[in-house]
């Protein structure tokens, strides 16, 4: 069999998201999407819109910046919530640093990613959130694949793998604990490629940076790291220029870039399908160890 | 292009997980640092060869012990179609998690070891299968080569399968038997001609051509709501529109239509797709409904057609698959949740155990424990607008939460 493209999106999957976040509303009192500004959270808030239309959706947006964020992505954000009329909510993990909640990592490897958990259960508290909708999908990595589409936390974030609630047919069980909160994944079931059809399909926006653009990058543990202030970098590690684009987007210091001339769409899909490293191979706090996800999770990442 | 979902379930030994891997393998869905990932994963565990169940086994634990304890759903797809399977334990212990995994299944994949023959696990899945009505059943006769892919070893295992059949309580729409050897990927995505005898599709032919004629389509029409859009814009000041997701049969535009409970009836006026204005509305479609007249409907109300009514039942006669530690209690009242909506409910009686190997009731047994399956009656405190779970699957099964810990404690099947 060969890796012909399907560029078809399957419908059945937007019409389980939308009834995924229909549930949502319906069962929580305060509902809250976690934006990031990459792809999938741009796939949620377009299935946002579509759920609730012509109404306004009825939940604001809430982004953890952690200071090392692209300015692409903040742009984009930016402009989404203001071309979209959404309500937006930052909470920024340098203000957890200065509060002396979290402590800055050091060395080379240094990123305010695991940091950005603690930021987030302060904001969760602070809003009073009881779901939380987030991007995450099965196919990323083999701890989510495990994990529910509601998915219960304790207070301090944590999931529980082997104390999970059965979840059958569509039937959604929004009911917690006081204390408790609800992480909700409407996108589960879509792979990395599905997302981009979608994108495709709907003709949406998404950052510049996905697409293959020059920039400053060094190259470490067989990876290209971009360049940036908020990078530790030793005296042999020397920036270039080289064309590159970005198959996720996390942050500047732990997100890795790929060789690429794809500049559109069609390209970024063909390139996809062609590609032998999976999607999270470019994530480099994913490299830490072969639990490392799971552990986040734990912890009460998202 | 269309989803097809496939619930699998098998121990360690039965060939399950290289099955799969060969699967994702022979369709290039594994890239090339999570096979790398894969082989180090197998060398560190001191194996000679690479264990593919490393690849869907996500937990710590289930490393560990070298056991799938939860449902992992695995995705890949051909250019044809998308596939996602949801792979369970096929232990008694896990019963609950099979169930789990074969709830969203059209299509369920029983591995049979050409070896072994059908063992207790065989009834057990098999069991599932039809208590679930899994339209499809796939069985593969796995580790052909180890039985010299001996055609009278297979055409047993067949005949004895079909005892089975003849004597359960549902029809599958299909049922298939393939020859396979998933370790030599013989009849999984090709054949390599080792089975001479056998001319009938490979394990993922078959899946290709499975036809999407879904029965839902076919069956009363049935849209509960899950909310009301009202906008209240300048733009929308009127609007008044009912979200949902069809559950079963089919809507259009015109359509007279009657709201349960309260029998209020009007016409569909525009079924609408965010800014696209649709004819029909098909099974599983979300869409907004607004109607000619102003009724007054919420959550938890149904939209049907006049003339093909579900019941509302106050008192359900159900099977139950207990998924709590703590086993069901006769008197308790419990949270029942059957599609979006939620009511009281408590249990009336107990009536039977079945053993799932067998499929007879359990002498004597006065509780439903974890994984057990059984009949009982529920009197609910208002009724709920349902089918049987034979005439209409989508809209025939609900959930029990416990009310204190708010837990889902088991699923039901109405009867």
């Amino acid at each position: 069999m060969t890796n012909q493209i399907n560029w078809e999106f399957p419908q059945a999957l937007e019409d389980e998201g939308i009834y995924i976040l229909r549930e949502t509303a319906a069962q929580f009192e305060k509902p809250v999407l976690l934006f990031s500004g990459g792809k999938d959270s741009i796939t949620l808030v377009r299935l946002a819109q579509k759920a609730f239309y012509p109404g306004k959706i009825p939940f604001p947006l809430l982004h953890v910046d952690t200071g090392h964020n692209f300015p692409e992505t903040i742009q984009f954000r930016d402009w989404l919530v203001e071309s979209l009329g959404l309500d937006l909510i930052v909470r920024s993990v340098q203000d957890s640093i200065n509060q002396g909640k979290v402590q800055e990592e050091t060395g080379k490897y240094a990123s305010r990613n695991a940091l950005q958990t603690v930021t987030l259960l302060d904001a969760i508290e602070e809003g009073k959130f009881d779901a939380c909708i987030g991007g995450a999908r099965r196919d990323e990595e083999k701890a989510r694949a495990k994990e529910r589409i509601f998915s219960v936390r304790d207070e301090f974030g944590q999931w529980n793998a082997k104390m999970q609630r059965p979840e059958l047919f569509d039937i959604l069980n929004g009911k917690i604990n006081i204390g408790e909160n609800v992480r909700v994944f409407p996108i589960s079931n879509w792979t990395e490629l599905d997302v981009w059809n979608y994108i495709r399909r709907e003709n949406l926006q998404i950052p510049s940076i996905y697409f293959a653009h020059e920039r400053e990058i060094i190259e470490r543990d067989g990876l290209y790291w971009p360049y940036s202030s908020y990078l530790n970098t030793s005296a042999d590690e020397v920036p270039f220029r080289q064309t590159v684009r970005f198959r996720t987007v996390g942050d500047m210091t732990c997100t890795a870039a790929v060789l690429s001339e794809a500049d559109k769409l069609e390209d970024i899909i063909a390139e996809i399908m062609e590609a032998k490293i999976s999607e999270r191979g470019a994530r480099i706090d994913d490299k830490r160890s072969e639990a490392a996800m799971e552990k986040r999770k734990q912890a009460g990442y998202f | 292009m269309e989803v097809l979902r496939i619930a699998t379930s098998g121990s360690v030994d039965d060939g399950k997980s290289t099955l799969i891997g060969r699967l994702l393998y022979d369709t290039h869905s594994i890239p090339q640092d999570k096979m790398e990932a894969l082989h180090a994963a197998s060398k560190r565990k001191g194996l000679d060869f690479t264990d593919l169940s490393l690849l869907t086994d996500g937990l710590v634990a289930e490393r560990e012990q070298g056991i799938t304890i939860d449902v992992a759903h695995i995705y890949f797809s051909t250019p044809t179609r998308k596939y996602i399977i949801a792979d369970t334990p096929g232990h008694i212990e896990y019963t609950r998690n099979m169930v789990t995994g074969a709830s969203n299944a059209q299509a369920s994949l029983i591995l049979i070891d050409a070896r072994k023959g059908i063992v207790e696990q065989t009834y057990r899945h098999f069991f599932i299968a039809s208590l679930l009505r899994i339209p499809y059943l796939v069985i593969c006769v796995n580790k052909m080569d180890l039985v010299d892919y001996s055609q009278a070893r297979f055409n047993q295992i067949v005949e004895e399968f079909q005892q089975l059949l003849a004597n359960a309580s549902y029809q599958a729409t299909e049922v298939v038997f393939i020859p396979v050897s998933s370790l030599y990927g013989e009849n999984v995505a090709t054949t390599n001609g080792a089975i001479t005898w056998y001319q009938g599709p490979t394990l993922l032919e078959y899946l290709e051509q499975i036809s999407f004629d879904h029965a839902d389509s076919k069956h009363p029409a049935r849209f509960p709501i899950q909310s009301v859009i009202r906008p209240r814009t300048t733009e929308y000041h009127d609007f008044r529109g009912f979200a949902g997701k069809v559950a079963s049969g089919h809507f259009s535009v015109g359509d007279e239509v009657i709201s349960l409970p309260s029998g209020q009836k009007s016409k569909i006026k525009t079924i609408e797709q965010f800014e696209k204005q649709l004819q029909t509305a098909q099974a599983r479609e979300s869409v907004v409904i607004t109607l000619e007249d102003e009724i007054d409907s919420s959550r938890g109300n149904m939209l049907v057609k006049p003339e093909d009514q579900p019941q509302q039942l106050k008192e359900i006669k159900a099977q139950i698959c207990w998924m709590d530690q703590q086993p069901l209690t006769v008197g308790k009242t419990y949270l029942v949740q059957h599609g979006v909506n939620r009511v009281k409910a408590k249990v009336q009686q107990l009536h039977y155990v079945t053993d799932v190997t067998s499929h007879q009731p359990v002498e004597g047994k006065a509780s439903l424990g974890l994984n057990d399956i059984g009949s009982i009656t529920l009197k609910t405190a208002s009724p709920i607008l349902a089918d049987t779970y034979a005439s209409n699957p989508a809209n025939g099964a609900f959930i029990l939460i416990d009310e204190f810990n708010n837990t889902t404690v088991g699923v039901g099947f109405i009867e």
